[in-house]
């Protein structure tokens, strides 16, 4: 006999994100889930961040990654909790992970927290984690054509960050064509120019947070 | 200043994405066939848009895996699969996006909706 089932099958993730979700919620943290590709600047970002927000914003970071704790390692030296998962081989951080992390973090001592997910543009996009924003951060020497390569992370975004825009003029990136995709794929995500080794384009990446980072700072 | 290193994977294992996905929805097959009380699991139907990413013979080659000894051992796997389909907001031509070329086929604007193709969902099972 046929039994319908009409479920997603990623909602027992789905479930506990929720509640990754709820928890943050009573705390009153605002989180992001921040994904690209290795190398795009994920870190770089984070960094950048802290250093023009760590005054209006008590900031906590879970980084994910296969090995090692060099990411976490980098954030504590601001002077910013973090904590380090290693998935030992999984490709993105999912709910239950995501909440391991969470029991670890002093989450009475924070109100903005940034999720760094493990580097890959295709997984992180179908597991939920309980965050409020999604930032998606392509680089230019990527080339212009992840959006059409990777249609789904540029779907589910909130914004994308476009970083190393310092490398322009020495490698090929049809600007045209990269917003083309993008637009195409998410009419509603803002695409930040920025280099996070020159600084340009950090105040419109900063403003953007500060308009959409909705938790009042405690 | 504070550093917790959380390891919550006891062993290195090259894991794809098909894995995490193929568990959770092994899980919910199992948790279906015990609520009909199902002796045995013939087929499992699945939907899943191109969005995803999804490769059908890794999900096949983990399900079973898993499904090994229990009641979903040797069930059939569907894979309906559901292009990216987009609709046009100037001339309301819906059509398929092709590699690289995402314009209306119809007034070549790029002012596009998805509207499918991100599905990921177990549609029904065949159970005995």
């Amino acid at each position: 006999m046929e039994v319908k089932v009409l479920k997603n099958i990623l909602s027992a993730n789905d479930q506990i994100a929720a509640r990754n979700r709820e928890l943050l919620d009573s705390k009153g943290i605002f989180t992001i889930n921040i994904m690209s590709s290795p190398g795009a600047g994920k870190t770089s970002l984070l960094l950048e961040t802290i250093k023009r927000l760590k005054d209006r914003f008590k900031i906590g970071v879970i980084e994910g990654d296969i090995s090692s704790r060099i990411d976490a390692d980098r954030i504590a030296q601001e002077g910013v909790p973090a904590v380090q998962i290693n998935t030992g081989g999984e490709c993105h951080l999912d709910a239950n992970m995501t909440g391991t992390a969470l029991a670890n973090m002093p989450l009475d001592k924070i109100n903005l927290l940034f999720i760094e997910n493990v580097g890959n543009l295709i997984c992180p996009g179908e597991f939920q984690l309980g965050e409020n924003k999604k930032v998606l951060i392509s680089s230019v020497p990527e080339g212009d054509d992840k959006p059409y390569k990777y249609p789904l992370m540029f779907h589910i975004a909130d914004v994308i960050v476009l970083n190393k825009i310092d490398l322009l003029p020495y490698v090929r990136f049809n600007m045209e064509n990269f917003t083309k995709g993008v637009k195409a794929l998410n009419q509603n995500a803002e695409i930040i120019q920025v280099s996070c080794v020159t600084g340009e384009g950090l105040d419109k990446w900063v403003a953007w947070l500060l308009a959409n980072v909705t938790r009042p700072a405690r | 200043m504070i550093c917790w290193w959380v390891t919550p994977s006891p062993a290195f294992v090259e894991e794809m994405h098909e894995l995490a996905i193929t568990q959770s929805m092994f899980n919910l097959v199992l948790d279906e066939a015990n609520k009909a009380k199902a002796k045995k699991v013939k087929k499992v139907n699945l939907v899943i848009g191109e969005m995803s990413g999804v490769v059908d013979d890794c999900v096949q080659f983990y399900f079973e895996l898993f499904s090994k000894d229990t009641i979903a051992e040797k069930a059939e796997l569907s894979f309906k699969k559901v292009p990216i389909q987009a609709q046009c907001k100037d001339c309301g031509e819906v059509f398929v996006l092709k590699e690289f070329d995402w314009a209306c086929p119809r007034c070549h604007n790029s002012n596009i909706e998805i509207k499918t193709g991100n599905e990921l969902y177990i549609d029904s099972i065949e159970v005995e």
